[in-house]
């Protein structure tokens, strides 16, 4: 969908002034201005990155919906006991006191020749240069059956918040004895340990007040990051608890009948007493609007993720195609930092520094049983390209495994102050 | 302002007894100084732990190392934390163990005068010499590298890569506070987690990558925000 020219009569004189201008303005009265289009990981970070070191500079509007941002990391343990709702919830107002203009709004239209961002409570933001953050949506018709309107009997809980504390509702209500169903996403998605992270954390909760319940994984792929890690962990903490099935036997054919509660999965039904469904994903909507998907994702230069569609719109995180990072939060925080150097360097004449990245993710499997997995990555013309990497163990010391899970605590920390400036 | 660095080329344990030398100390006059700690600590040989553990060795060892001692839960989350008793480290814990180090059993208020401490840790790491403490063995650091002079403003772009686990304000929550190091201390801990004589795997990844100008760089920018 491309919206209608005409929406934009209001700001067209300064819109067209803007397109004439070049970015290195010689007035020095007007300020370049950047929008960034969502406040998770990557579009918090970005905005907080260029406002705080263009030191005002550059006009930076950041366009969110929500007042209050649930992060996705860490929702799987609140989902097992270990954190509540109020641990994952971040506010603005730091990013408001850095001097980011924050606008709690939907974007729900770009114009790439006006350079404007339409909002769905009325009137358009221009842009010298847009950074798309918008996260993932859901590929429709990629679990038959289920589809949005079914969300509330079969939660995705994929974008943290209400859908998480409704997952943690219906696992606490699961009747004894009862079965936990997952539908695991294809490749690639959100979190690639993530839902095996909630198959831990949900065994560790149903372990120690529903022990006769089990889990039923129906998954499409032949193998998961950490693998070896979650299985190890999952016979050691939850032996006979949980049971995956792959492709080879179906895994891949699985359809849920939300009203009558039963998930079929190569052709056999089974009732269950919670379904989580995480279909398929594709980048967040308003880059599909934008014009700069190819297919599901946002194909992006690895150097300063800008697009490959748009020299002036850079996508961040999820809803980036750029090779080899998962799409995390870290990823994303890590790509919003390369793309903030860029932007201010573009728009203000700032050193910009060669791109580099990195990526870590940590998991929990039980009580201070923590996990990760890490790499550095590099630019290249094709592609952000790995350039070495590490991962947990099997077999290591109860210490090792603890002091890695209270780094990740130390991460938390470090992550969300590092997006929002708290 | 800095002693000339002179013959730094040598594993870490003496290079932190040159580091500590490098404060001005004295270790003669440590002996001194000293007197007010022996009531808790034992030095040299045949030293035991008393009240506080004994210090042979302590220079360049990570804190809470000797198993058969009972520290402070602070004081082996330092451990944990990799705390690496540099000369640095100690002269910031000995000018008042309790601010550097909330928690610890160490009921000494600390000694004021820089010459006061600069000289113990002299003395102490004449009992350090020689003895490698075993994340450290063979780790070596040239003068040149560690007399680089960083550009900052690379620094704060790359800092940015520390600061998703780093708190940029020095909380820490779970993963050490790195502002307000001491240039030597961190280009020290950067090499030694790059020569994998530092055991974080994470921090290895980081650490592989980054070249000698880009430590001192990321040094300068950390100094810079110390200050």
């Amino acid at each position: 969908m491309k919206l209608d020219r005409r929406m934009f009569i209001g700001t067209g004189a300064a819109a067209t002034a803007s397109l004439a201008a070049p970015m290195l303005r010689a007035d020095g009265h007007a300020k370049p201005r950047v929008v960034v289009i969502g406040g998770g990981a990557g579009g918090a970070t970005a905005a907080r990155y260029i406002a705080k070191d263009s030191e005002g500079a550059i006009s930076v509007t950041l366009i969110e919906p929500t007042r209050t941002y649930y992060t996705c990391f860490f929702s799987n343990l609140y989902l097992g006991g270990f954190k509540e709702i109020g641990d994952l919830a971040h506010s603005y107002g730091g990013l408001a006191a850095s001097g980011v203009n924050v606008v709690h709004d939907w974007a729900v239209g770009v114009d790439r020749d006006a350079r404007t961002v339409a909002l769905a409570g009325g009137g358009s933001v221009g842009y010298d240069k847009l950074i798309l953050s918008p996260g993932i949506d859901f590929v429709e018709g990629a679990v038959p059956g289920w589809d949005l309107s079914a969300q509330n009997a079969m939660p995705h809980a994929y974008k943290a918040g209400s859908q998480t504390e409704l997952l943690r509702a219906q696992l606490r209500a699961m009747p004894q004895g009862g079965t936990f169903a997952m539908v695991a996403p294809p490749n690639p998605y959100r979190c690639p340990p993530g839902p095996y992270e909630r198959v831990s954390m949900v065994a560790h909760y149903l372990k120690a007040n529903n022990p006769t319940a089990k889990i039923l994984i129906a998954d499409p792929k032949e193998g998961f990051s950490k693998q070896a890690l979650f299985e190890e962990g999952w016979a050691a903490h939850y032996s006979g608890m949980i049971e995956r099935i792959g492709p080879d036997f179906g895994g891949g054919d699985a359809s849920v009948d939300p009203v009558a509660m039963t998930l079929t999965i190569d052709g056999d039904e089974t009732p269950v007493d919670v379904c989580n469904v995480i279909p398929a994903m594709k980048a967040g909507r308003i880059a599909e609007l934008a014009g700069v998907t190819d297919g599901n994702w946002a194909p992006v230069n690895a150097a300063d993720m800008s697009s490959k569609a748009d020299p002036d719109i850079h996508v961040l995180g999820d809803a980036s195609q750029q090779g080899d990072m998962p799409k995390s939060g870290f990823s994303a925080n890590s790509q919003a930092k390369v793309c903030a150097n860029a932007v201010r360097g573009a728009l203000t004449g700032s050193r910009v520094f060669p791109a580099r990245f990195s990526n870590t993710c940590w998991s929990l499997i039980d009580i201070n049983d923590g996990v990760k997995v890490g790499a550095t990555y590099e630019a290249t013309d094709e592609k952000i390209a790995k350039v070495d990497g590490f991962v947990s163990q099997t077999g290591e010391s109860a210490e090792v495994r603890q002091a890695t899970y209270e780094e990740s605590e130390g991460w938390y920390a470090g992550i969300t102050a590092d997006m929002f400036g708290a | 302002m800095r002693a000339p660095r002179a013959a730094l080329i040598c594993a870490l344990p003496l290079l932190a007894t040159v580091a500590g030398a490098e404060l001005g100390g004295d270790a003669k006059a440590g002996e001194q100084v000293f007197r007010r700690c022996i009531a808790c600590h034992q030095v040299g040989p045949d030293a035991r732990h008393r009240t506080g553990p004994q210090l042979n060795d302590i220079l360049g060892a990570p804190a809470a190392s000797q198993g058969d001692y009972r520290y402070s839960p602070a004081m082996a989350k330092a451990g944990a934390e990799e705390l690496i008793w540099t000369a640095e480290a100690l002269n910031r814990f000995l000018a008042s163990p309790r601010a550097y180090m909330p928690g610890t059993k160490m009921g000494f208020r600390g000694l004021a005068a820089p010459e006061d401490r600069a000289d113990v840790i002299a003395y102490l790491a004449s009992f350090s010499e020689g003895t490698a403490a075993p994340q450290a063995a063979g780790f070596a650091l040239s003068p040149e590298v560690l007399a680089l002079d960083g550009d900052a403003e690379y620094g704060a772009y790359l800092a940015a890569e520390c600061t998703t686990c780093h708190q940029a304000d020095g909380d820490n929550d779970g993963i050490p506070a790195i502002i307000n190091m001491q240039q030597e201390a961190f280009v020290t801990a950067m090499h030694a987690y790059k020569q994998k004589h530092r055991a974080n795997p994470a921090m290895q990844l980081i650490a592989s990558r980054l070249g000698d100008e880009e430590i001192a760089a990321l040094a300068a920018h950390f100094t810079t925000l110390g200050n």
